[in-house]
């Protein structure tokens, strides 16, 4: 196989770590061709610069870096267009990129431009004349091998699918400075808003606590609002909560009501029925409290307590005090 | 968690209400080491009961599954999982008004306290209806809804306490092994377990459990549509999860109740959405729960208009939207009765199915009490198991008659409404004579039967047999029944009877067989025919039949196409050592010959002698007739001269032909079931099994005690000796209607089942708290009379009485003709005897 | 807005059709949590702007199922470009959904705003929303969770480090918006009866050779995980602890 191009991003001066898992990704399509990292940032930013000298050690044999005054912030098809142009001047037969929300959308530019397929969230990539790629769908319960019948194929690859790959190796660095006009610097980030800080809303929570049938009643989240006071949570029910109206269904957590990625997930008294399961899917711990030890909750709990929410709950928040003295 | 099991005294497959009530009753009653296994997650396993709209309307036209309510909204009450919030049926028809009245009518039978309510009083009880649509409706104060999952539960930690229980989920049985005929293991994923008996109580799955032991539980997937809406505001400012009655909005086959802030709408008016229970998906695959199937929104629209049309103010808020819909999956009979007790197939192995959540707690109680005392305080006749024939254990015919009964699951069911489908199954062998004859046939257990002849139309003149006016009276029902019960009074009729079930006892045990389950005396000469009343253990009616005695080991036992399959298992039960049992119901058809000819008739194809002295009531021998030998049976279930004639199914045509030929010069009239079953019974009081006789009434009562108990044991004697020494509570009474005016003037005609009440319309009691109502009505054509029987108390039973009847909640005036054993036609039997 | 039918999955996946579909008889079929919220933010635009909405869909005939849910949320009407049921890709997805744009613009008038969710939630493919703006060259952006309309502009939010980035698009613009972005309504009785006489205008667009073509689809292997006792009733508390201490969120 021919060169690959790789986009890389990267943030207070180191690449992503999502972006060296697509180095690594974009070493193995090259087979040994050449592998061009490009990093894109405002001009002389210091930043790109410093990322692109690390990229040698992770595959890249080639870093480019584009700078220009106007990007000053993140402009998608800018980018897009850069990566392009690059691709084509290069010639490279694959454009990589991370498979992360600014990676798939500018490599999805990159796609549009050229008038290519785009593979998105790619967990393996078999170079050939005919890329094939396994690629994740449906948030990843699912897989699919497809090929990518162009001349160059354009992809990303799936966070933390593929390990990043470090050869020890160094890269020249090149900077140079891309042609961009008004159309490409349409689309780009003109402002910021902070996020507020009142309140934990339950689909950007950290953690959430849920209560179940097994609560009883709205006082019965009594304990549950206790705990995630302590712990800067979000409380958060099932369907048979809000049915049954003891929680607002603002609250509901599950298939038909608030999907949630927290980073801790704390059920109480719940059951886990699938449609509830199937709203919790992104969160990375779970812990149930359940007082029976089959319910479905367990298989898909990392951690569990048998035994009665009304007890269990406020022991925990005792304990958390106790400690904090 | 505990290790599992090798061995068991039962093994309980199923934690839905059912498997979870029967655990604990079981325990209740003193059982230990009672295994329940699920292949689902408790508390939901994802059964038909996790879906359950759970509510407990308590009025039902039928008995059985009244007191089944009746008796698990008490258990429900009991462990205060259960919220009173009444219950509407609502009417926008006048055809569902009446309908409405009959199941007030209905209720009453059953001591339901319920009563009618116009359009104002139930816009009071649920203020956001639109009232203006409706013409009226039914209330019933004591309708609530359950929490079946916290009873299941409770079910399952009062028994584990007991220390009577253990509950194994996430267990899956792949195969049962069966021994000798009887059930021995129950292999699962986690290990073989040995069981003296299993249950198999897990709803829509159970064919496919009684399959692998080679049983059968007849029953299919059908999917219910619910939705639920929400939040309505009107809830959320209500403290109340459950604050208005339930209403079912019955002529658009709907229901909507307030479920916490949600408004739930069911449907039973959609197409019938069958399902095999092979492709109930696992727990793992379905989308919700197993038994939760995708909504199909199109099915359901329709019906949307027809909610909003009632609950404009709920569900036109645009702000109320549909928050989760399913096809939940429930399972249909093909008779749409449970599924309980012994399978006939196998020894050990029981069915609890097709159960509602409203019938769940008493279905429980009454399958323990059936397994540990071997007979259920509640009659569970019309749900036994061993009532299915070959082709209703089918799932072509189970699948065919579920498709024809779903949309009927709130629609107006006349009691005698008839199947269509999957006809004809059983033809008699003279069904293509009968064909031709244009009989009206009717079904009993897969026969066609004629139930009246229309080429007997004629002899509605001849007789002046008056019609009845009103359409629901003269549903299913024809002047002509009558006709034909005159001209067999006149002259002679001739009966189709192959829907008999038949059995023949054999073996030096024979006579101990029969004599045991028969409480009259069985040790009679070779040649005498015996009707005797079949008991139960506490002297209750299991079946009353007939049986001839053939040779000194030779019985033949004659009883209802309807309930012969239930009699046959419990010969086959109660069967004596050295004795075998053979069912020939489809090697013997019967014809009967009845009237003041018959004998003329049947004398003129034979040389035997069958003069009253030769051939004496209550005896049978083989008689040659023409090319044939004939069991010729001298006994009448009309009440007139004549004999059952018993000869193999493919001889049955010829006999026909002869008997008919020779019957032209008498008068011979072909008669239908009509006279059989209804008119010719009744003026002569014969009891009916399923009618007058269940397992609530005794012998006693029923007026059949025999003139002397016998020695011999039976099963029920000592209960019968028992009820001997108590003061009568009821007797069985013959009442005649005075006048069948109704307030419009219009003539009624009861057609049974309905409240004998004071004349002022007192509902009447007896000492045993049971009501009193008509177990049967229909016309004595001899007489003129439209006749009624009834239980009475001791003091109402008495010749004269007046009394009254309601009928669609109207009260027609009726008079005790007949108290205890007797006749309102011909009481001395001149004419059997003659 | 854009929406796809795509199977209910919420289980443990089973394939059919030899490896190439789910196994959708027992799942029902939906539109993806992003496109449920496209829909919602389509009628509210419409509800605070006044205009008309449009859903449209590439997808089987049975997909009107999903473009009625759609205009039972308040949607005005739609366009179904009828498939066979076979997958396409996202480039030809979105050639066959500008052609239909195309047309009916030409004899409707322009659309201010194009709807897509971020992904479809079952090929996840990133790009149908950029190449329908790159197509009509107009600026399309992605990942959003806040959007406003005023003054011939959209106003576009998207989740970023400490708070969000803002982005300002003139109309018209193509935006693919991210679940959260609003709360969906569940669809009213009224709502239900009036989409069922609204009208859907549906076209039979060729499916051309497919440049990202599947070969099969495979369900990953995923360890079965067996939760971690922590003990017991209230004496489990200081494992508890321990275990939120180890995990760094206390």
């Amino acid at each position: 196989m021919g060169s690959v191009l790789c986009l890389v991003t990267a943030a207070e001066g180191a690449a992503d770590e999502v972006s060296l898992q697509a180095l690594a990704a974009a070493s193995a399509l090259a087979a040994g061709g050449a592998v061009h990292a490009l990093v894109i940032g405002e001009a002389g930013a210091a930043a790109a610069g410093a990322a692109a000298h690390e990229l040698g050690a992770w595959g890249a044999t080639q870093v480019h870096v584009a700078t220009h005054p106007s990007l000053t912030s993140f402009a998608p098809d800018a980018w897009a267009r850069i990566l392009a142009d690059l691709a084509d001047t290069l010639g490279v037969a694959a454009v990589v990129g991370p498979g992360s929300d600014a990676g798939n959308t500018v490599l999805a530019r990159v796609a549009a431009r050229l008038d290519l397929p785009f593979a998105a969230n790619c967990t393996q990539v078999v170079p050939g004349d005919t890329v094939v790629v396994t690629r994740s769908r449906w948030g990843g319960s699912l897989l699919e091998e497809a090929a990518i019948n162009a001349t160059r194929a354009i992809l990303t690859t799936q966070p933390h699918a593929v390990a990043k790959t470090s050869t020890g190796g160094s890269a020249a660095v090149a900077t140079f400075a891309p042609t961009l006009d008004d159309a490409d610097l349409a689309v780009r980030v003109v402002g910021h808003v902070d996020a507020a800080k009142a309140g934990v809303s339950l689909a950007e929570a950290k953690i959430v606590i849920s209560g179940g049938r097994g609560v009883g009643s709205t006082d019965g989240f009594a304990p549950i609002e206790e705990l995630a006071g302590l712990l800067g949570a979000a409380v958060g029910c099932s369907r048979a909560v809000t049915i049954s109206g003891w929680r607002p269904h603002t609250d509901q957590v599950g298939q038909t009501g608030t999907k949630i990625a927290p980073d801790l997930y704390i059920a109480c008294g719940i059951s886990g029925a699938t449609q509830h399961m199937a709203g919790v899917k992104g969160a990375k711990k779970i812990l149930a409290i359940n007082k029976d030890h089959e319910a479905p909750i367990m298989t898909g709990a990392d951690y569990a307590v048998i035994g009665d929410l009304a007890t269990v709950v406020p022991a925990i928040s005792a304990e958390i005090k106790r400690r904090r003295g | 968690m505990a290790s599992f099991p090798s061995s068991a005294k039962v093994v309980i497959i199923g934690a839905g209400i059912v498997g979870n009530s029967i655990a604990y009753h079981l325990a209740n009653l003193g059982w230990k080491d009672i295994v329940q296994i699920d292949k689902g997650p408790l508390p939901n396993p994802g059964g038909s009961t996790g879906h359950a709209s759970n509510f407990l309307y308590l009025a039902d036209h039928n008995k059985e599954m009244a007191e089944l309510t009746l008796e698990s909204a008490r258990q429900y009450q009991d462990w205060d999982v259960y919220t009173m919030c009444g219950g509407l049926e609502v009417a926008r028809s006048q055809e569902r008004l009446n309908e409405l009245r009959r199941k007030v009518d209905s209720s009453k039978n059953w001591g339901i306290n319920s009563r009618m309510v116009t359009p104002a009083e139930i816009k009071a009880l649920v203020p956001f209806i639109n009232e203006e649509i409706l013409v009226g409706g039914f209330y019933s104060p004591e309708v609530g809804v359950c929490d079946s999952l916290q009873f299941g539960t409770l079910c399952r930690e009062k028994a584990e306490a007991m220390g009577a229980l253990q509950s194994f989920a996430m267990t899956e049985v792949t195969a049962m092994g069966v021994e000798d005929g009887r059930i021995k293991t129950v292999t699962t994923n986690r290990g073989v377990i040995e069981a003296e008996y299993v249950i198999i109580a897990c709803g829509v799955w159970a064919p496919l459990l009684a399959e692998m032991a080679g049983a059968y539980i007849p029953l299919t997937p059908v999917v219910h549509q619910m939705a639920d809406y929400g939040p309505v505001p009107l809830f959320e400012k209500s403290s109340k999860a459950i604050g208005y009655p339930i209403v079912r909005d019955m002529d658009v086959l709907m229901y909507e109740r307030q479920d916490g802030i949600g408004f739930e709408v069911g449907s039973y008016a959609h197409r019938s959405i069958l399902h095999d229970p092979e492709t109930i998906p696992s727990n793992e695959a379905a989308a919700l729960s197993p038994t939760e199937f995708p909504f199909t929104q199109d099915d359901f629209d329709p019906q949307l208009e027809d909610a909003l049309e009632l609950f404009p103010e709920i569900l036109g808020d645009e702000k109320v939207g549909q928050k989760y819909a399913i096809n939940g999956l429930i399972a249909l009979t093909p008779d749409g009765m449970p599924v309980l007790g012994e399978t006939p197939e196998v020894k050990g192995l029981w069915a609890a199915a097709a159960v509602w959540v409203k019938e769940g707690p008493a279905v429980g109680k009454a399958v323990a009490e059936w397994m540990v005392h071997g007979e259920p305080s509640i009659d569970l006749n019309q749900s036994d198991i061993s009532r299915f024939h070959a082709h209703q254990k089918t799932r072509k015919h189970t699948k065919a008659r579920a498709f024809e009964a779903f949309p009927k699951t709130y629609g107006i069911v006349h009691p005698a409404e008839q199947y269509l489908s999957d006809r004809p199954l059983r033809k008699t062998p003279m069904y293509d004579w009968q064909k031709a004859h244009d009989a009206e046939f009717f079904e009993v257990a897969g026969w066609e039967r004629a139930q009246w002849y229309k080429c007997n139309a004629p002899l509605v003149k001849k007789y002046g047999v008056q019609t009845r006016p009103n359409e629901w009276d003269a549903r299913w029902w024809s002047p002509i029944i009558n006709a034909e019960h005159l001209a067999m009074r006149e002259a002679a009729g001739i009966f189709d009877l192959s829907a008999f079930a038949i059995f023949d006892i054999l073996g030096v045990g024979a006579l101990a067989s029969v004599q045991g389950v028969a409480m009259r005396q069985m040790d009679v000469a070779v040649g005498k025919v015996v009707y005797t009343p079949v008991l139960s253990e506490t002297g209750g009616f299991k079946s009353d039949l007939t049986i001839m005695r053939l040779a000194k080991n030779h019985f033949r036992v004659v009883t209802g196409g309807a309930h012969g399959m239930a009699d046959l298992k419990w010969f086959k039960d109660n069967l004596a050592p050295m004795a075998s049992i053979v069912d020939l119901t489809t090697a013997y058809t019967t014809i009967g010959v009845w009237g003041p000819r018959a004998r003329d008739i049947v004398q003129s194809l034979t040389r035997a002698d069958m003069s009253h002295k030769a051939f004496p009531f209550g005896t049978c021998r083989d008689v040659e007739m023409g090319s044939q030998i004939v069991l010729a049976s001298r006994i009448s279930y009309v009440g007139d001269l004549g004999w059952e004639l018993y000869v193999p199914m493919e001889q049955g045509q010829r006999l026909w032909d002869e008997l008919w030929a020779a019957g032209e010069q008498y008068g011979l009239t072909a008669c239908g079931m009509g006279v059989y079953g209804t008119t010719g019974r009744l003026e002569k009081g014969y009891r009916a099994y399923g009618a007058e006789l269940d397992n609530d009434y005794t012998t006693a009562e029923a007026g059949m005690l025999p003139p002397k108990i016998k020695d011999a044991d039976f099963i029920g004697r000592d209960a019968v000796v028992r009820q001997l020494e108590q003061p009568l509570s009821a007797t069985c009474c013959i009442l005649t209607v005075d006048d069948h005016d109704s307030a419009s003037g219009e003539k009624r005609y009861m057609l049974g089942r309905q409240p004998i009440t004071m004349p002022d319309g007192t509902p009447i009691e007896d000492s045993k708290g049971r009501r009193s109502y008509a177990n049967s009505a229909g016309a004595s054509p001899s007489t003129g009379k439209h006749v009624l029987m009834a239980y009475l108390p001791p003091a109402l039973a008495v010749v004269g009485t007046k009394l009254a009847v309601e009928y669609f909640q109207e009260h027609y005036p009726v008079t005790v003709a007949v108290a205890g054993a007797g006749a309102l036609f011909d009481p001395e039997n001149l004419r059997i005897r003659g | 807005m854009c929406i796809k039918r795509v199977p209910a999955v919420a289980g443990r996946i089973t394939l059919t059709d030899g490896d190439r579909a789910i196994d959708a008889r027992y799942l029902g079929f939906t539109i993806g949590p992003h496109e449920e919220c496209g829909v919602e933010e389509a009628v509210r635009l419409i509800e605070a702007h006044s205009g008309e909405s449009v859903v449209l869909t590439l997808g089987p005939a049975e997909a009107t199922e999903q473009l009625r849910d759609a205009m039972a949320l308040g949607i005005t009407r739609a366009i179904h470009l009828v498939t066979d049921g076979e997958e396409w890709d996202g480039q030809s997805a979105a050639a066959a959904i500008v052609d239909a744009v195309r047309a009916d613009e030409a004899t409707q008038g322009p659309f201010d705003l194009i709807l897509l969710g971020n992904e479809a939630a079952d090929s996840g493919g990133y790009q149908v929303g950029v190449r329908i703006g790159r197509a009509l060259g107009r600026p399309a952006v992605a990942g959003i969770k806040g959007l406003a309309v005023a003054e011939g502009k959209v106003r576009c939010e998207q989740e970023a480090a400490g708070g969000r980035d803002v982005y300002e698009v003139p109309l018209p613009a193509v935006v693919s918006v991210l679940e959260g972005i609003n709360l969906p309504r569940y669809p009213s009785v009224p709502g239900r009866i009036r989409a069922k006489s609204k009208p859907i205008a549906p076209s039979s667009p060729e499916r051309p050779e497919q440049r990202l073509a599947m070969i099969r689809l495979v369900v990953p292997q995923v360890a079965a995980t067996e939760a971690v006792i922590l003990g017991h009733g209230p004496d489990a508390a200081p494992a508890v602890v321990d275990m939120l201490a180890s995990l760094g969120v206390l």
